[in-house]
């Protein structure tokens, strides 16, 4: 039995290793990959999301197509999929379907992207696979850094993403903040650092109109909606780890019988 | 002639079948083939760990060509679709991500598989005489692979996919007189676009798997052509009995192809891990960036190729530049690739096997690896991650300089060899293997 264990544990720790390194990479930095996108960019907030919240994905779904997809396309995406969340097709059809598109069509806007060039300068990217591409905390952030600018054309600015072209789309609901900055002295050494003469410049966001949503309940449909968009990016994510599950049961039930094959030929091996 | 005088075939216990067997070895080297490569090919007794790698790399070339062909039953290699053609697959085609998680993940775990792989014949000495032609069949395996990595990387039509291409294709164009030329040849276009698209589908589904698996088979009758090499570094045939068989030997089948499966077991465990829980590996086996559509007009801030080629991308961005030419940078990794080839000529020891060897080259390979593990996660990174030096140094990026270092020190590895191996005070050598 301890050869058994030993036999096991060098070949596998070493197995391991290797995939293990680099995963951990993964894991100690969240949203690597984004983070890498936004290298020097500004902090990003935790995503407090749960993808096994059903009601938080349907509110997500609720807020994505009474708000987003008028400009923005998902076109990767089908409308009856979101059966997945627990709704049926006429609560589908009714609630959320507002352009008389089929239950069974891709999710598609009728702005052309010539139009959209012109009017925006830059077409809404279709969203289907967004939070694959830029992570979830950058969404969560994103959708809440908004800030009036009267020097953007739109009057919109975002602390996460700098002169962006979309404006507020969600400011009935956040309201309207406005960017303050404010000369902090620097107290510690690497604050002063950083700062000019002593004087660190602090940004601060002050709401200067409130909007239909307190800033608590407005975090929290923000982290509904890129919860649903981290589900369009994936729908298949939940079934893959359940599945996953099974595989991996079925590969460690098979692995004593595997070895015990092998000892049994090699037994006559000195 | 000759078929008639074959033996029958029996010993499978049914009559029918001995008989088919007997029917088709009078027609086809059957039972030869059989006992030549399996029941009578005696490997040596004391393979370890590392001997796991030849074998699971096959198991991921099988992986990648039957997921490689379901992938194509739905793929769609058009400019205009392909992007949307994957996600298709990923969403719609029943098992569709599961086919796909599994050939991007294989395209990892082959390069794993194969640096281990090659890092045994290190450790062992696998690639000394006779088995140098072997080595160079295998250097041949791992250039196809990187081919076979690169165009297949461009096919999903992600911004990665589109400006990692930009970026290789443009090294050819540094080369003087004919790199222009050469450049647009490769693209077919003035830039990269649907005529790259297709030829690189051509080139990553049917031209260059087929070179690999001539290349895989030549490796494999070479193999068995000088017998495997073991963790001793020793010649098992010095020693044999009565019969002519290798006292330290075993036969591959049964021994080694059901100890192989051990091994099969484990790695599935470890690549179902990946493959269920965390496809993307943090960003590794599949790029964020790679999940926004190519757009020619609009430059990624930050372009990293894959990690299995990052070593080599680092040495390309680490040699400066001659004359306002990148050339130097090409010639540096091309050359740190295609002196692999010379491996089993720079390697004078008296001794094959890690095991014998003296200290220089114990310090030379595992400088060796800290070197290229180094430049390997320099090549993920942007230039700047470890911020810049003072004054002194002219301000010079730390990153930059530590991959110059890391690439001196990767050709001194193989420049060198002939000279440090040759003075190491080796140990003798066993008569029979030990484990």
């Amino acid at each position: 039995m301890k050869k058994l264990i030993a036999s096991f544990l060098l070949p596998a720790a070493t197995f391991i290793a290797l995939p293990a390194v680099l995963l951990a990479s993964s894991v100690v930095l969240p949203g690597s990959p984004a983070a890498m996108a936004s290298e020097g960019g500004p902090r990003l907030d935790r995503a407090p999301i749960k993808p096994t919240d059903v009601v938080s994905l349907q509110r997500g779904a609720r807020t994505f197509a009474n708000y987003c997809l008028n400009c923005h396309s998902a076109s990767l995406m089908r409308w009856n999929r979101l059966e997945e969340l627990g709704l049926n097709e006429a609560q589908i059809t009714d609630n959320l379907i507002f352009d008389g598109a089929k239950v069974g069509d891709l999710m598609n806007v009728s702005m052309t992207r010539k139009d959209a060039r012109k009017w925006f300068g830059a077409a809404p990217p279709d969203l289907s696979v967004i939070a694959r591409a830029r992570g979830a905390d950058w969404l969560y952030s994103y959708l809440r850094g908004f800030y009036r600018d009267p020097a953007r054309p739109t009057g919109w600015n975002n602390a996460v993403f700098e002169n962006v072209g979309m404006p507020n789309p969600l400011w009935q609901l956040q309201g309207q903040r406005v960017r303050v900055e404010e000369a902090v002295k620097g107290e510690d050494r690497e604050e002063r650092k950083e700062s000019h003469g002593g004087v660190l410049k602090v940004a601060k966001y002050e709401m200067a109109i409130p909007g239909s949503l307190t800033p608590v309940e407005y975090d929290q449909t923000v982290a509904d909606l890129v919860n649903f968009l981290v589900y369009m990016g994936e729908p298949a994510a939940i079934s893959r780890k359940q599945i996953g599950i099974f595989v991996l049961l079925y590969l460690l039930a098979l692995w004593p019988l595997v070895y015990l094959l092998k000892r049994e030929f090699w037994k006559d091996v000195h | 002639m000759a078929a008639a005088e074959k033996p029958p075939v029996t010993g499978t216990g049914s009559v029918a079948l001995d008989g088919l067997l007997t029917w088709i070895d009078a027609r086809f080297p059957l039972i030869s083939t059989w006992k030549a490569h399996l029941t009578e090919y005696y490997a040596p007794k004391n393979f370890n760990f590392w001997y796991y790698f030849g074998s699971l790399a096959m198991l991921v070339l099988a992986i990648q060509i039957v997921t490689g062909i379901f992938l194509t039953m739905n793929y769609k290699p058009d400019a205009n679709l392909a992007f949307a053609s994957v996600e298709y697959i990923m969403r719609e085609v029943p098992g569709g991500w599961i086919i796909r998680y599994m050939h991007s993940t294989g395209a990892s775990a082959f390069f794993i598989c194969v640096y281990l792989h090659m890092f045994r014949s290190l450790l062992y000495g696998s690639h000394r005489k006779p088995r140098e032609l072997l080595w160079v069949f295998g250097v041949l395996i791992y250039l196809c692979l990187m081919g076979e990595a690169f165009f297949g990387y461009l096919l999903p039509w992600g911004q990665m996919s589109y400006w990692g291409a930009q970026v290789i294709i443009n090294l050819f164009s540094a080369i003087p007189f004919i790199g222009p030329d050469l450049s647009l040849w490769i693209r077919g276009d003035y830039v990269i676009a649907d005529a790259t698209l297709n030829r690189f589908f051509a080139l990553h589904v049917i031209a260059i798997p087929l070179v690999l698996l001539g290349l895989v088979m030549a490796h494999l009758l070479a193999l068995h052509e000088v017998g495997s090499n073991n963790p001793d570094g020793i010649d098992i045939n010095k020693h044999k009995d009565a019969n002519g068989v290798p006292l330290d030997g075993i036969p591959f089948h049964p021994y080694y192809t059901v100890k192989d499966i051990l091994g099969v077991v484990v790695f599935l465990i470890v690549f179902a891990i990946i493959v269920f829980f965390a496809p993307e590996m943090g960003g590794y086996f599949l790029e964020a960036n790679n999940f926004i559509p190519a757009n020619p007009l609009q430059t990624p801030p930050h372009i990293a190729p894959v990690w299995y080629f990052t070593p080599y991308y680092s040495i390309l961005r680490g040699v400066p530049p001659l004359f306002h030419s990148q050339f130097p940078g090409v010639v540096a990794m091309g050359l740190s690739v295609m002196i692999l080839f010379a491996l089993p000529w720079l390697d004078r020891g008296a001794v094959k096997s890690i095991r014998y060897r003296g200290t220089h080259f114990k310090v030379a390979l595992t400088a060796f690896v800290i070197v290229f593990l180094i430049l390997g996660y320099l090549g993920t990174e942007p230039i700047t991650v470890w911020g810049q030096f003072g004054g002194w140094l002219g301000h010079a990026d730390r990153a930059t300089v530590v991959a110059r270092i890391c690439t001196v020190i990767y050709f001194l590895f193989f420049i060198l060899m002939p000279w440090y191996t040759k003075v190491d005070k080796t140990k003798p050598e066993p008569e029979r293997v030990t484990h």
